[in-house]
């Protein structure tokens, strides 16, 4: 047994040093992506890296991007950091929340690069931090899931207990019980980002108990899988996912980075680029995209979708409009009150109707 | 709180294709380490054999032709590591890693153009009759092919190991090499069939997730359930029936607490995500504790090269 313990300790200290394998790069202006899984997961990572791809393509031989896969929210993101700013990286886009302690210690060392914390909430003079309004496109969603669902149990397979993902859950529900007040959510927290066989046993779960609508708020495509194949409905997340589920995929929530990426990029190079600063930005202004709507809608679905997707992107609606109470049933929003920043980029509750608790 | 919303039927049917890759991954796995050979790169041959299975299931239409190709990837993989650490006598452990780390990087490229395909399907196969009976039909006689192979599997390796003389010959290599070697058994050639063998079994289990569990292909699927196949052949003290009560707890807590997080029930999230691993680990060592206490079953010469006395 001991010596089982010692063989793991050094497998473990090999892939560490496996995970930081450097990377040369030779151009004016040096870009670093590190991702949390694959780029070929067809959702979150998927996206950033075309947000990578953009830049590449916008500024050809000017500007190098480097991408490093799989780095755990751990040391070891420090580590791959450090290594990508020695070699001379001038900017760095770290593309998941976990990333934010990290990040912040890097930053420290190395006050001339240039830092982007995706998700996160800590900025330095050197690290601005931004994120998407994800649960603008869950209202979107939630009203789609709604009308769709024919035995009014939706299920959502969620990943960690943070505020984005308590946050999608809430505008998911908000706009399911608007559009079919029978409606009743099944949440199940799987503690991953990315891990295609627990999604898919969450999926299972979640339909052998009756649930014909699933939403998640995890990356990877297994979900839409074993929706197509149990003959339930699903949204793709990230990235348009109808490739795996033809007659499942109602539409995708699909984020838009490329814009932001390229912009940061410009403003890096020609020096305007600013620290501690905080972007958030939803469907006006295209990080957030509401993919094409499946045949599988009805036409007066589609077209009320559509309008909450414009209202929300021309600012007429908000997410978030009261009267709203908090789980427990105190009151949270008055009539016609709309959620501040502060709450939003905190909520740590569910609102009232649904069931079970947020794991703390 | 209501628990008849379980449909508990489903539930054990759904955790026993839960387990299956583990069941085969780590069958595989203690015939290595009953032969002395510590193979560390489990995850790495599930995932070839994830791959190769995917990709051939999707080019000729079979799933049970994949499922071959699965289990003749991963031994083609194995046989590299073979190669390495029975001629050339290198380092089991790091060979071992090297493999995970190689299978996971090649699977990526080979599976790059198969991203976003369905595969064939595997029908469930149905026993006549038993599989009638309700509840208990439902839970184990209505699965596909693979399922009752695997359990077979463990049958036929507790007998080969315990009642054959050919693994009697397999355990003494791996329990002494030297003393099989001056027998006059050899000792190179039984390791590399049974390191052949466990990839195989770890490409099927593999090629079992990529083309009825999930099933589709993502690149790094077997997310750690090389690690887990590994760690459940250790904690199953090398025995196959107490290796398939691990694997079935590991995967039965899995799904049970998905099914309880479903219905709403009041228990720490975090806590229940932890549940399979401390459930395993928890009825294994009771399992070992209870008889033959000081025996772990652990191989004598496990991990160790052997250099030929000449």
């Amino acid at each position: 047994m001991r010596q089982f313990m010692k063989y793991f300790s050094a497998s473990f200290l090999f892939i560490s040093m496996v995970i930081t394998s450097s990377i040369a790069i030779a151009a004016d202006y040096k870009v670093g992506f590190i991702y949390i899984g694959p780029p070929g997961d067809h959702g979150w990572n998927y996206q950033h890296d075309v947000g990578r791809k953009a830049v590449d393509e916008a500024f050809g031989d000017k500007v190098e991007t480097v991408f490093q896969e799989n780095v755990p929210e751990s040391a070891d993101a420090e580590r791959v950091m450090t290594q990508m700013a020695l070699s001379g990286a001038d900017m760095i886009f770290a593309t998941s929340f976990g990333y934010m302690e990290p990040v912040l210690n890097v930053a420290k060392k190395f006050p001339k690069v240039k830092f982007e914390h995706a998700t996160g909430y800590m900025t330095a003079d050197n690290v601005s931090t931004y994120s998407a309004r994800f649960y603008e496109g869950r209202t979107v969603a939630g009203h789609i899931a709604g009308k769709m669902t024919q035995s009014n149990t939706i299920g959502y397979v969620a990943s960690y207990p943070i505020p984005e993902v308590v946050r999608g859950i809430n505008s998911a529900y908000l706009a399911a019980k608007k559009a079919n007040p029978n409606v009743e959510f099944k949440v199940i927290w799987i503690f991953t980002w990315y891990d295609p066989a627990k999604e898919a046993d969450a999926a299972k779960t979640l339909i052998s108990q009756g649930a014909d609508v699933i939403l998640q708020h995890v990356d990877s495509s297994a979900i839409m899988t074993v929706a197509e194949e149990a003959g339930v409905y699903a949204f793709g997340q990230a990235s348009d996912m109808s490739a795996f589920g033809p007659n499942a995929h109602l539409t995708a929530i699909i984020n838009g980075w490329a814009p932001y990426y390229v912009k940061k990029v410009k403003q890096g190079m020609d020096g305007t680029w600013k620290g501690a600063e905080q972007t958030f930005d939803g469907i006006g202004a295209g990080m957030v995209i509401i993919g094409p709507l499946s045949d599988k809608i009805p036409d007066s679905v589609k077209k009320e979708a559509m309008e909450i997707r414009d209202g929300i992107a021309s600012g007429t609606l908000h997410s978030f409009t009261g009267p709203i109470n908090k789980q427990d049933g105190s009151p949270w929003l008055k009539a016609g009150e709309t959620a501040d920043m502060g709450t939003l980029l905190g909520m740590n509750f569910y609102v009232e109707g649904i069931e079970g608790d947020i794991p703390q | 709180m209501i628990l008849s919303e379980i449909n508990f039927a489903v539930l054990v049917a759904s955790l026993i294709v839960a387990s299956t890759p583990l069941v085969l991954a780590a069958l595989g796995e203690l015939v290595v380490e009953k032969s002395g050979v510590l193979n560390l790169g489990v995850e790495g041959m599930m995932i070839i054999g994830a791959v190769t299975g995917f990709i051939v299931g999707v080019e000729t239409g079979s799933a049970y032709i994949g499922m071959m190709a699965a289990a003749m990837a991963g031994a083609l993989l194995s046989l590299l590591f073979a190669f390495i650490i029975l001629i050339m006598q290198a380092n089991q452990v790091a060979s071992g890693l090297a493999l995970t780390i190689f299978g996971l990087g090649i699977a990526a490229l080979m599976g790059h153009p198969y991203t976003g395909i369905k595969s064939p399907q595997i029908s469930t196969l149905s026993i006549p009759f038993i599989s009638e009976i309700p509840v208990l039909g439902t839970m184990f006689f209505q699965h596909d092919l693979i399922v009752y192979l695997s359990l077979i599997s463990v049958l036929v390796i507790w007998y080969f190991l315990n009642r054959m003389r050919a693994g009697l010959i397999l355990r003494s290599v791996g329990e002494d090499h030297d003393v099989a070697h001056s027998l006059g058994y050899r000792v190179v050639t039984i390791r590399f069939l049974a390191i052949t063998f466990g990839g195989a079994m770890a490409g099927v289990g593999g090629g079992y997730l990529s083309l009825v569990r999930v099933p589709q292909w993502t690149e790094g699927m077997t997310a750690g359930a090389g690690w887990i196949a590994l760690a459940l052949v250790v904690f199953s003290g090398w025995r196959p029936f107490r290796l398939l009560i691990g694997s079935y707890i590991f995967g039965g807590i899995t799904i049970l607490q998905l099914n309880l997080q479903a219905i709403g029930v009041n228990i720490n999230i975090a806590l229940l995500s932890m549940a399979p691993y401390l459930a395993t680990i928890l009825a294994l060592v009771v399992i070992s504790m209870s008889r033959f206490r000081g025996n772990r079953g652990a191989p004598g010469c496990l991990g160790r090269s052997f250099v030929k006395i000449t």
